[in-house]
């Protein structure tokens, strides 16, 4: 039923003479609910959040890296806002298989290898090392491609990190990152 | 039954005093004198039996978590080093914990296959069912974040994948995973939020249980034969008869415990759990407990990261929407023998899923034999075998379980629980000339 204000402003006290008026009780329960619901969603709200990332673990900020340390062809993995990251130092022929593969059907999240690193230092692939399907860490050098296989579900990446093969549905994740000088880069 | 009279009689002034207070001794006798069908069998002794897990786990737990330090670097020692080690008996009570667990699975799965052949989850019992698949659900959760506690290496990287399975969902599930781990990953907040719902959630189960056995009896227990109990001569009180089965029983089930906790407290765990979280490293092969493959297997099979998880929840949704599935009046499967003979494919379909979670996925089922590539993995794989089991699981419920009770014909059916007692074939006395030793 709908109720409207000006029925409840035309019996402004009691009605003790004659049956009570049920849109009044109808607007007091709504009212009190009302209140009610938002007083509960008001003290819901902060014992959810409370489950997020605290200040001091979002506070975590950048880290910088001396990439001169990681020969060619080799690869270190570090760790960055808890996760780990890893930086890898690619030879021409892994840099030219995954420019080769630039276009290859299997792509299932179509990306250029030029995309992934930065211009004039395709020598370098930095990638969060956690697998997009549930978050292992893959292995190197293992698998089709000659890039990664994550032991967990058998998904495979390239020389340039991305999935080609098994359930994960992303290429593995760039993160924000510059190069702060010729031999250091700044990731976050 | 809801409409058991109770036959209680206050022996002393206090309990006569009590009594009109608060009928706490009445309520008691009255679960003593509750009216049972006197058929049940043996597999109707888990439910005792769970209880019994439940009561070991929540004991032996408390005493767990009064030595256990729940932050990443101190975990692992204050498992492996102080409760394993330098605790007095803490290596018997761990022992206890751990193995606990999975007699807890091994009970309640036997428990829900009697449930499954029997028919208990038809009217008028679908609310029982349903609270004990609600059950299920949290004692699964509760395992997972046990498992994560000792934070080994099992422990972490089962809780990076099974959290992460959340992240599959579209738009929410990024912002749902920070939220589970408190942080960009598994980390020590997640271990401390794990530790106070780990602890939280047994006690969650225990309130459920008692809905649960609440439930049980508004209509009664089901039995073996699956009708419902017509007179008191179908029927027997609870005490002794049922309270002796079920201690008997109790007393097997922890023989077979004893055995896991004495002579081989580490078959069911896992040696990488012996080394400490390392978030760099993920184990070279990871598998959760075995009481989880079959729904990892089921995960693994479809190769998609959204529609894995949902095939997982799928199969845990599907034993909830079992009562509406299956038409046939008729409960137990002693007399609809063709959807039996389907229940036991099943059961080997749900081994067969177990043991295919355990292995690699890209394993061959027949050694040395390469078959083609269909679907990314070749059909001799384990992938393949899961991928059909998978299928036959759903099937089961969706189009199996349907059908049949639309259209078998199901075996004659006794009149009443007594009846299949007195019917033996014609000639042969029932219990006088038998022999006491060879009887039943
Ligand atoms: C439904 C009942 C429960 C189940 C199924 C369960 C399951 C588990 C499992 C599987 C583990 C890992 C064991 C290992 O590998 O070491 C564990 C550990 C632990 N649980 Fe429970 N648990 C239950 C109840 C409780 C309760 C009620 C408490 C506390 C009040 C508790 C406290 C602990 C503690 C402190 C640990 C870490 C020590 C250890 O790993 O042994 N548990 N639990
Ligand atoms: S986590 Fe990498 S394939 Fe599943």
């Amino acid at each position: 039923m709908s109720i409207k204000v000006a029925d409840i402003l035309a019996h402004p006290t009691s009605n003790t003479e004659g049956p009570a008026d049920p849109g009044r009780r109808d607007f007091i329960h709504i009212a009190a609910t009302t209140v009610a619901l938002g007083g509960i969603a008001a003290v819901a709200w902060p014992l959810v959040d409370q489950m997020n990332p605290a200040a001091d673990t979002l506070a975590v900020a950048s880290i910088e890296f001396d990439i001169a340390k990681v020969a060619l062809g080799q690869q270190v993995e570090i760790i960055w806002r808890k996760q780990p990251v890893f930086i890898r130092h690619r030879t021409p022929a892994e840099i030219a298989k995954a420019v080769a593969a630039d276009h290859a059907s299997d792509l299932k999240d179509p990306e250029l290898d030029s995309q992934r690193v930065k211009p004039g230092h395709a020598e370098w692939l930095i990638v969060l090392a956690s697998c997009t399907h549930l978050g292992c860490v893959p292995t190197f050098a293992q698998g089709e491609y000659g890039g990664w296989l994550c032991p967990c579900h058998g998904s495979q990446y390239d020389t340039s990190a991305r999935i080609r093969k098994g359930p994960a549905p992303k290429n593995l994740v760039v993160p924000e990152y510059a190069f702060i000088g010729p031999t250091k880069v700044k990731i976050g | 039954m809801s409409d058991h009279p109770s036959t209680y009689q206050p022996g002393s002034a206090i309990e006569r005093w009590l009594d009109t207070r608060l009928p706490i001794v009445r309520f008691g006798a009255d679960l003593m004198t509750f009216p049972t069908p006197r058929n049940l069998n043996y597999w109707y002794t888990f439910g005792g039996i769970l209880a019994f897990c439940l009561g070991v786990q929540i004991v032996t737990g408390i005493v767990l978590a009064m030595h256990y330090d729940a932050s990443g670097a101190g975990a692992f020692l204050s498992v492996n080093r102080g409760i394993m080690r330098d605790v007095n008996y803490g290596w018997l009570i761990r022992g206890l914990h751990a193995n606990g667990a999975s007699m807890f699975f091994i009970a309640v799965y036997l428990h829900i296959l009697r449930g499954l052949y029997y028919g208990s989850y038809k009217a008028p019992r679908e609310v029982l069912w349903l609270l004990g698949c609600v059950i299920y659900v949290l004692m699964m959760a509760t395992a997972f974040m046990g498992y994560v506690l000792p934070w080994g290496q099992m422990s972490f990287w089962g809780a990076k994948v099974i959290t992460s399975l959340f992240g599959a969902f579209p738009v929410i599930g990024k912002p749902l995973t920070a939220l589970l781990w408190g942080g960009f990953a598994v980390d020590d907040p997640t271990l401390n939020r794990f530790f106070s719902l780990h602890y939280l959630l047994p006690f969650v189960i225990a309130a459920v249980v008692g809905l649960h056995i609440w439930a049980l009896h508004v209509p009664g227990n089901n039995n073996p034969v699956g009708i419902e109990v017509k007179s008191k001569a179908d029927t027997l009180p609870f005490h002794p008869y049922y309270t002796v089965k079920d201690l008997f029983a109790i007393s097997v089930f922890m023989i077979l415990f004893a055995v896991f906790v004495f002579f081989m407290p580490e078959a069911l765990g896992k040696v990488d759990n012996q080394v400490m979280a390392d978030p760099l490293k993920t184990p070279a092969h990871i598998v959760p407990e075995w009481y989880l493959l079959p729904f990892y297997a089921i995960l693994r099979a479809i190769p998609d990261k959204l529609l894995g998880v949902l095939g997982l929840a799928g199969a845990l949704g599907v034993l909830f929407a079992l009562p509406w599935l299956d038409f046939s009046k008729v409960k137990s499967m002693r007399y609809r023998p063709t959807y039996r003979t389907f229940f036991f494919v099943w059961i080997v379909a749900c081994a067969a899923l177990g043991w295919c979670g355990s292995q690699e996925p890209d394993g061959q089922i027949i050694k040395g034999f390469a078959g083609p590539i269909f679907i990314d993995y070749d059909i001799n794989s384990v992938t393949w075998l899961s991928r059909i089991a998978s299928l036959y699981y759903f099937a089961y419920f969706l189009v199996i379980t349907p059908l049949l009770g639309l259209i078998e014909t199901p075996l004659p059916v006794p009149d009443s629980l007594f009846t299949p007692v007195l019917s033996h074939p014609a000639g042969v006395p029932v219990g006088a000339a038998a022999a006491p030793e060879t009887k039943g």
